[in-house]
């Protein structure tokens, strides 16, 4: 009787959105104790620069890598799509406004859930375990100062740092692309590149990137002082980080597009 | 000035921990709580600094009544408590030298130099000299736990509790912890509360020693009352006979 009333679908179904609005009131309560922690700049000043390379510098291959190899790609599928049709220089415009715009946030993003947050949620959920934040707290330190805000304020200056690396790479990818295997001219490229570019476009990819620091550190944190359990509380928090912090950013993109643009 | 718990009374979810656990601990006393693992030890233990709050009951230490206090004034209250905890918690990412000097960072006239003099004093008590830019992933079980006993008592609290201080070690180490714990009673004439179900270590630190039996204090005494108590729970603990804790209500 008791399993059968557990898998009814209307009482999964509840029970998951009680458990969704209750996370996201434990979030809330996490971001105001970061929120009040941040006039302790003692606390978090002399750790900050520590995370700014981590969450930042040493983000900056793979954001190079992924952006890259898209904006070779996006070279190639935009000459096999216009077909003539449409002029070659156009290349160079797809490939500008769809970095910028699109895909050097977004990909970025999605690529430092995985390698940030995840770490983020690992280190967190590991001193939670153990006891290290329980540590920090009778040593009358304040966990959110020491441990949250250096964390997030570093990913929501550093990735917006990382993205527009990204997205030069990207475009500078489809650039040598375009002339070494389509036979364009960099007066070419160049003249796509700027038909429709606005500096607004800039601005928008910052502000996407600064919510997509802000989603993946907090989500990161979040996860870690939540853990419960020995290592596979700690493997959970980490998985969890990772799929909630890239389902907002995808979330978040929609919704910067819809109300932005 | 002491810890006072008044009927505390702890829930998680369904599982109700302690259920009117009282204890007094006076000042300069040392006070040993065995029990089961799982009890609700460690539980009770984090009360006193408010790492966890009581649903009903209350928690005095240094008299001040910890229900409802503002961050600051808690914050206060634990910088004369040192906590030892069951597994060190050291900060993996600090050397053993920044971990013991955490503590000490939160104290405003504290100099880099009184510092560093301060961190090798403890460092020396504890027997870790020459460890001091090791990371506790090097440390063995024992010398962690000795860090973290140096790390407590870095800021030199009024109080200090220890959890677990000496399971898991082999027994020369056990002795060495024990010698270090009535040491810094001795020395800094702390106010100690250890958690142990080692009850040689009980009977060789604590002037009182309780125990704890299904969320409460099931008795309390010293070392000799409780060697003669005849109870079937205490004596079932002590001579570790399960049948004689499961035979009492
Ligand atoms: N933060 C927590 N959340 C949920 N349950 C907890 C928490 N801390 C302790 N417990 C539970 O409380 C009980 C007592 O734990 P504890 O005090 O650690 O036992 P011990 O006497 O061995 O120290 C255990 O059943 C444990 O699972
Ligand atoms: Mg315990």
């Amino acid at each position: 009787m008791k399993t059968r009333f557990l898998l009814n679908p209307f009482y999964l179904v509840g029970r998951s959105a009680l458990d969704t609005v209750a996370q996201i009131g434990r979030w809330g309560g996490l971001a105001m104790d970061t929120l009040r922690a941040l006039p302790q700049v003692g606390t978090w000043g002399r750790l900050l620069p520590g995370q700014m390379a981590r969450i930042g510098v040493d983000s900056v291959p793979i954001a190079l890598f992924i952006a890259a190899f898209t904006g070779v790609v996006m070279a190639l599928q935009a000459s096999y799509t216009f077909t003539g049709a449409v002029p070659l220089y156009f290349v160079g415009t797809l490939v500008g406004k769809t970095m910028i715009l699109e895909l050097g946030p977004v990909l970025t993003g999605l690529a430092l859930s995985g390698r940030v947050g995840a770490s983020i949620a690992a280190e967190l959920g590991t001193m939670r375990v153990t006891e290290q934040i329980d540590a920090l707290e009778t040593m009358a330190y304040d966990p959110a100062a020491y441990l949250v805000v250096p964390r997030v304020l570093a990913g929501i200056i550093m990735f917006p740092v990382v993205v527009i690396l990204a997205t030069a790479t990207g475009i500078a990818a489809g650039w040598l692309t375009s002339l070494q295997l389509l036979d364009m001219s960099t007066p070419e490229f160049m003249k796509g590149l700027r038909l429709f570019f606005l500096p607004w476009d800039v601005q928008f990819a910052v502000i996407k990137s600064l919510s997509f620091g802000l989603t993946v550190t907090s989500i990161g944190c979040f996860f870690g002082f939540t853990t419960r359990g020995g290592a596979e509380g700690v493997g959970l928090s980490t998985t969890r980080a990772v799929v909630v912090s890239s389902m907002v950013i995808l979330v978040l993109d929609a919704f910067w597009a819809a109300t932005l643009l | 000035m002491s810890i006072v718990l008044q009927d505390v009374h702890k829930a998680f979810g369904s599982n109700q921990v302690l259920r009117g656990f009282s204890l007094e601990v006076h000042e300069g006393e040392t006070v040993a709580i065995v029990g089961q693992s799982g009890t609700g030890k460690s539980v009770a233990l984090k009360h006193v600094v408010g790492l966890l709050k009581p649903d009903r009951g209350e928690v005095w230490v240094d008299g001040v009544n910890l229900g409802q206090l503002a961050v600051e004034r808690l914050n206060e209250i634990r910088r004369h408590v040192g906590y030892v905890f069951q597994f060190a918690a050291l900060f993996d990412s600090l050397t053993i030298e920044e971990n013991v000097g955490l503590g000490l960072r939160r104290i405003p006239e504290m100099t880099e130099k009184a510092m560093a003099e301060r961190v090798r004093e403890c460092l020396a008590l504890v027997e870790l000299e020459g460890y001091e830019s090791r990371f506790p992933a090097e440390l063995s079980g024992g010398q962690k736990k000795r860090a973290g006993l140096a790390r407590a008592i870095a800021t030199q609290p009024r109080y200090l509790l220890y959890d677990e201080p000496t399971t898991g070690l082999d027994p020369v180490t056990t002795t060495v912890i024990n010698r270090l714990i009535m040491k810094t009673r001795e020395e800094l004439k702390v106010t100690t509360v250890v958690i142990t179900h080692d009850m040689e270590s009980a009977y060789l630190v604590a002037d009182r020693i309780g125990m704890i039996h299904e969320g409460v204090i099931r008795f309390m005494g010293t070392p000799e009352e409780v060697r003669a108590c005849s109870d079937p729970v205490v004596r079932g603990f002590i001579e570790g006979k399960p049948e004689l804790l499961e035979g009492a209500g």
